[in-house]
């Protein structure tokens, strides 16, 4: 009766709404902030991608699981989410290059997760409420113990999690005789991001998300570059001058993501936590430089402040826009070398469309 | 580069009549590009020849020719009027082809014409097999080894490099035509033989045949700066080997992983700016090699195609509209989203749910007809279905294809015997999903199945997982045995209560009333675009069991229209033209509008046309619950064909208003005994007749009716099975085989009008008033089916006598049926032999609804006969109320469109039995008309076309 008859797991939000659904993956209870990503493909890499640390990720699309686990597709060396809630937790699956099901790799891992609940339900309540913190279990069926737990789950805002996710010990990644040697800040770094460097021929040392500029200085970087990684950026002060200090350097830099809110911030232009934030792969960006649109990969719940980057003209121009909503996607450094952009130019997963990125950061380097 | 503003007229080519390959999608694409230029200010000018289209109403564009699709009518238009441009890329290659000729005639450059939306470089270039393979070799991408042959030696040379099998391609040709899989060499040469004369070049490509290569299709669209999106990528579930058309394909990608999508999107992107230099709509398909993932480019459309209709319904982006604008100079960041208002129209739309596309085939058309699916495309019609998971969309796909099916098998029509099953499986027909279940159901491996279809496992698997619930179901008696959370989980992959109840063995109301005391209900869903990231503003629904619903019924008045399903033979887009304008006139009364319809190619499911689309099958479970959270006013059901009609008696039955004519009166006309006593009572002529439970019976009462007779089954559309025996052998022949088909109908027989002319009349009743809209006058004799028969509007060689009578009949009929909308009344009339007796006026049938004539006599007399129509039936106008001004100009004939060239071996005659698959309307001054004589001398030679 392996079909009708399955463990029930709960999902509970902070704002007290409840979602009955299926236990998936790991027995357990998780918790963490609520997020959504629409993506179609890539689930295997968002799993793992270190920016959704600490976060319980809705995925819309219809079923997860259907290609199966392929363990070379991976942006980090484990899932790096809190929890999965979907609608489909599709277990049996086709692919000849895969390794495992989704059900073995969430129960190694020790993956909690909830299926067949109303995804879109979920989306359209984060859509109007905005994000929140949430529980999944399916140990603890009791509602009102869930409320207890979800209570000490601290609020993302303020949070500093890149350290939780960044690499203890820096490491080196490429071929040593390649032209360029870059430096990585690691906040929580995808792997592609570090293959489409080396691709191009850099030579790469990660350094941990705390190390002083003077120790990397040593190392003659022809570049620097800030990692995407999870939590408030407002919040890493060490991170902010690390990148002023690269600034003044007048060394060529290149940021995504949370390195680009990084970037922001060290031009004292704030940041800002989003309503429900923007996760997926079909992101509208417009490059204002070029007047070329690109679709491209995206994952974050804070933003750079449209406004005050406006007011900051003379010191930092705007390179890229959202066409949906007009944020900021985008952006460089008057009289700097120094660039970076709110989305994922390296995709994975998603759309290669702005791959050209990374040519920009080498021809930096190579002027 | 925003609106060229240098473009001030535009023409837009139509398809011409519906054939296999190229049916109702164009109209679709046609009327959203002209609507969508019309809003922009431009004069929109539209030739087409298919008189049953939205876009050659007046509400689609400004200046309508219905003519012929030749350079003679390009000429004449441009004579008259000043275009600018025009756009040759909406009505699919007959539209294409068409503009090319008179580019190469040089028309366009003559009248100072712009070609917009197209680069005849890029036609050429994926046109020509040869230039499209070194093309993409050319930018560094894969195509299936092939050669050119121009000749038959150059062919063999050709299968000896490849080696077999292989696939024999005839180029310029349209949908596959002539295409053919080579499996060993024996068969090379008449293979060969036949595609060279196929091809209008002399001229095959030859090539590998990729046989059990996974296959997927690509939208894509770019604008004048090179920005380009793919709007949708569909997956065929029938792997390279059959036709797209013939496929059942699924979106998005069930099966492919990120990186391989993402090079497939690369490729694609790179291919489609590769080609020329145009903006709009382009189509690609890949062929993926299962194990290893290569890929291989196997076709690129650089057009609006038959996939952009689905994937702009199975993503709600308006592909054709959004093509238009580009068109004429927008980019797409210029251009707002159409479903959520506010978000940009250059992104790629993201789905929450799963839609399945399923052909509708009509091969008991075609007796002797090969089956066997292959890489022509043989499907009259699709449907499309939305779920929240793989097997719920599958699921509604059968119950929406009206083969009367209730789902994916477990309804009594499985088949049992392994061998046949496997025989199937590897022979394609059109039952092989439903065949691949029962091999699952008979306990075949997977890997069996996996080796015989290659169909992907993945799906496989999934449909597994309904033999298992069955197995587990099964084991109950009563619907109250069934656990709630088994019972939810069965809905929730599209078990239909109908399937549920037959594995019981119980009935289909008591599976319904349990689950209603469950609480099991439908819930609604939007399809916005973006999976719920952004607010959506557009009212289009499909329903799931799901928690939350979407669908907030308003506080105003409601009319529900029903949709006429899959396009087949018999009823095709004729219907759609009917829905379409009923919802208009339902609008302008102030009511809200609400469509349910399930084919993806049709103007109606354009989510722009009702107040309200429901995306959902035409079938009794799902309208039900539509129903029960509108509430509406009523039902219109004579606009939908047959297939809306015979819901009535369930609306009936469950007290469901019904617009217009009553469900008695419906009854009543169907009812052929009852139909009879009523025309006795009148006191008007019809054939004698006689029905049959059984052969004898039918024996005996055809020798009462006397020889030749029309034999057919009661209850069936378009003429099925329908034919005239001339002695009790064939009789008993024919009987048998309807009683082996549709084993619980009873067998009419008809006295045959040997020699009689047939007439038919459209009218409409407003219970008081009878209007007659037209009196069409088939041009050939008794005896072929009244959609297969050339006819004339207005009658051209019936006497004055007979016209009146005729007249006569037809209101008597329209008042004592107590019409409240359309009659369709059909005739046959014997001259009278000796003068001064009156001819004699049969009547042989009549339809309460809307018929495949009445939009070519709206057409014909430019009178929106449809929306008066409905206006009547909702009791909101009298006919008095109104000021009809038919605009006669001499004659227009209506001719049908065979599609027989896709049925090789086919036997080609015509006869009681509809085969045609489309019309066109062509306009004559007198009947010294060339065209009209020529029809008209070989009346009678109607044997074989």
């Amino acid at each position: 009766m392996q079909e009708s008859t399955y463990e029930p797991a709960i999902l509970l939000l902070e704002d007290g709404t409840v979602f009955h659904g299926k236990a998936a993956g790991a027995i357990g209870t998780t918790t963490g902030e609520i997020c959504f990503n629409t993506g179609m493909t890539g689930y295997q890499e968002i799993f793992t991608d270190p920016s959704y640390y600490g976060q319980l990720l809705v995925t819309t699309n219809a079923h997860i699981g259907n290609y199966g686990i392929k363990a070379s597709e991976v942006e980090s060396d484990r899932m790096k989410i809190a929890g999965l809630i979907c609608k489909n937790f599709t277990v049996p699956y086709s692919r000849h290059a895969a390794d495992q099901s989704i059900q073995e790799y969430f129960e190694a891992e020790g993956m909690v997760a909830i299926s067949e609940v109303d995804t879109r339900a979920i989306v359209r309540h984060i859509r109007h409420r905005g994000a929140m913190n949430a529980i999944i279990s399916s140990e603890i069926l009791d509602v009102e113990a869930l409320h207890q737990r979800l209570a000490d789950v601290p609020s993302m805002e303020g949070l500093e999690l890149a350290s939780a996710v960044s690499t203890r010990e820096p490491y080196f990644v490429g071929q040593p005789d390649a032209p360029f040697r870059v430096a990585v800040y690691d906040y929580g770094v995808k792997r592609n991001i570090l293959q489409c460097l080396t691709e191009r021929g850099c030579y790469l040392q990660v350094f941990p998300a705390q190390t002083p500029l003077d120790t990397v200085k040593t190392w003659n970087p022809h570049g620097y570059f800030l990692s995407n990684g999870p939590g408030d950026p407002a919040s890493m002060h060490y991170a902010i001058q690390t990148a002023k200090a690269i600034l003044a350097e007048n060394a060529p830099l290149f940021g995504i993501c949370l390195g680009h809110q990084l970037l922001a911030l060290a031009l004292d232009i704030p940041t800002h936590k989003m309503h429900h934030g923007h996760r997926g792969i079909n992101h509208p960006v417009k490059n204002l430089l070029t007047g070329r649109c690109e679709i491209t990969s995206q994952n974050h719940g804070f933003g750079v402040s449209k406004d005050a980057i406006a007011a900051a003209a003379d010191r930092v121009e705007v390179t890229h826009i959202n066409l949906n909503d007009g944020s900021i996607e985008g952006l460089r450094v008057r009289g700097k070398r120094a660039f970076s952009v709110q989305y994922h130019p390296e995709a994975s997963p998603g759309p290669h469309d702005a791959r050209y990125l990374f040519d920009d950061f080498v021809s930096l380097m190579q002027n | 580069m925003p609106r060229d503003t240098s473009i001030q007229s535009v023409l837009i080519i139509g398809s011409g009549p519906i054939i296999i390959g190229q049916a109702c999608e164009f109209d679709y694409s046609g009327s959203q590009a002209a609507r969508s230029l019309r809003q922009e200010g431009i004069e929109v000018t539209l030739i087409n020849s298919n008189p049953a289209t939205i876009m050659t109403d007046p509400v689609t564009a400004d200046h309508i020719y219905l003519l012929p699709l030749t350079v003679d009518s390009l000429v004449q238009i441009l004579e008259e009027r000043r275009i600018d441009a025009v756009l040759p890329t909406m009505g699919g290659q007959t539209a294409l082809n068409l503009a090319i000729e008179a580019d190469q005639l040089g028309i366009w450059q003559k009248y100072g014409v712009r070609m917009i939306g197209v680069d005849v470089r890029a036609i050429d270039l994926t046109e020509n097999r040869e230039l499209f393979r070194r093309h993409i070799l050319d930018i560094g991408l894969k195509v299936s080894p092939s050669y050119i042959a121009n000749s038959f030696l150059e062919g063999k040379e050709a299968a000896q490099k490849i080696g077999f099998p292989l696939v024999i391609r005839p180029s310029y040709t349209l949908g596959g035509t002539g295409a053919a899989f080579v499996h060993e060499e024996s068969e090379f040469d008449a293979a060969l033989r036949r595609g060279l004369a196929m091809s209008p070049t002399h001229e095959v490509l030859v090539d590998k045949a990729l046989l059990g290569w996974k296959e997927f299709e690509l939208e894509l669209l770019r604008d004048s700066a090179d920005n380009v999106v793919i709007i949708c990528v569909v997956e065929n579930l029938d792997p390279m080997g059959i036709h797209t058309g013939d496929s059942i394909t699924v979106a998005p990608a069930m099966t492919l992983s990120d990186t391989a999508y993402q090079t497939m999107r690369n490729q694609a992107i790179k291919a489609m700016r590769s080609l020329g230099n145009f903006s709009g709509g382009c189509n690609i398909q890949f062929a993926v090699e299962p194990e290893t993932e290569e890929m291989i480019v196997v076709e690129i459309n650089p057009r609006v195609s038959r996939s952009s209709a689905l994937a702009s319904k199975a993503t709600g982006y308006p592909i054709a509209k959004i093509a238009a604008k580009l068109a004429i100079g927008y980019r797409l960041d210029e251009l707002p989203n159409q479903i959520t208002g506010n978000t940009s129209a250059y992104f790629e739309p993201t789905l929450d749910y799963v839609i399945v596309k399923m052909p509708r085939w009509n091969f008991e058309k075609f007796p002797g007809a090969e089956h066997r699916l292959g890489l022509q495309m043989k499907s009259v019609g699709e449907v499309m279905a939305i779920g929240r998971n793989f097997l719920e969309a599958l699921q509604k796909a059968c119950q929406s294809l009206e083969n009367n099916r209730t789902g994916l098998g477990a309804d009594m029509k499985e088949w049992i015997r392994t061998s046949d099953v496997l025989e199937r499986l590897e022979n394609v027909s059109e039952d092989r999903i439903f065949r691949l279940k029962d091999a699952l159901r008979l306990g075949v491996p997977e890997k069996t199945i996996y080796k015989l279809t290659k169909i992907d496992p993945w799906f496989i698997r999934q449909i597994k997982r309904l033999v298992k619930m069955e197995e587990q179901l099964i084991r109950y008696n009563v619907a109250e045995d069934i656990p709630e959370s088994f019972f939810r989980e069965l809905k929730k992959v599209g078990y239909s209560d109908a399937q549920i109840a037959w594995l019981l063995r119980i009935r289909e109301e008591d599976v319904a009333r349990r689950r209603k005391e469950l609480g099991i209900r439908r819930t609604f869903k939007m399809v916005d675009t973006c999976a719920a990231e952004f607010e959506a503003q557009t009212p289009y629904f499909y329903s799931t069991f799901d928690q939350e619903n979407e669908s907030m019924p308003s506080q105003r008045k409601k009319i529900v229209v029903l949709g006429s399903g899959p396009n087949r033979i018999g009823q095709g887009i004729e219907f759609d033209y009917c829905c379409v304008h009923g919802l208009l006139a339902i609008k302008e009364l102030g009511y809200e509008a609400i469509m349910i319809n399930c084919n993806p190619e049709t103007v109606s499911t354009d989510f722009n046309v009702a107040d309200k689309l429901y995306f959902e099958p035409v079938y009794w479970e799902h309208i039900e619950e539509i129903l029960e959270l509108e509430k509406p006013e009523g039902v219109i059901v004579q606009l939908g064909g047959q297939t809306a009609l015979k819901l009535a008696e369930t609306f009936h039955k469950k007290g469901i208003p019904i617009i217009g004519t009553s469900f008695e009166s419906m009854d009543l006309a169907e009812d052929r005994g009852a139909f009879s006593d009523l025309l006795r009572e009148l006191d008007i002529p019809y054939p004698r007749y006689g029905v049959a439970t059984d052969a004898d019976e039918a024996i005996r009462i055809a020798n009462q009716v006397g020889y030749p007779v029309l034999v057919r089954p009661s209850y069936v559309l378009g003429g099925q099975n329908m034919r005239i025996v001339i002695n009790d052998n064939e009789l008993e022949r024919h009987v048998l085989n309807i009683f082996k088909h549709l084993p619980d109908n009873r067998v009419l027989i008809d006295q045959f009008l040997d020699r009689a002319k047939e007439a038919e009349i459209d009218c409409i009743c407003d219970g008081d008033e009878v209007h007659v809209m037209g009196i069409m006058e088939h041009i050939e004799p008794a005896g072929i089916h009244s959609g297969d028969s050339s006819a004339v509007l207005p009658t051209y060689s019936l006497s004055v006598q007979a016209i009146a009578t005729m007249v006569e009949y037809t209101e008597k009929l329209a008042k004592s049926l107590k019409i409240k909308g359309l009659l369709n009344v059909q005739f046959a009339i014997k001259p009278s032999k000796t003068p001064g007796e009156p001819d004699k006026v049969y009547v042989i049938e009549a339809n309460p609804r809307a018929s495949r004539t009445t939009p070519f006599i709206a057409k014909a007399y430019k009178v929106p006969y449809l929306q008066i129509a409905t206006q009547v039936m909702l009791g909101a106008k009298k006919l008095r109320d109104f000021n009809i001004q038919p605009q006669p100009s001499g004659f227009a004939i209506k001719v049908p469109v065979f599609s027989f060239e896709k049925f090789p071996n086919v036997d080609i005659s015509l006869g009681p039995e509809m085969k045609s698959t489309g019309e066109a309307i062509r306009f004559i001054r007198d009947l010294s008309d060339p065209f009209f004589r020529e029809l008209d001398s070989k009346r009678s030679m109607y044997l074989t076309r």
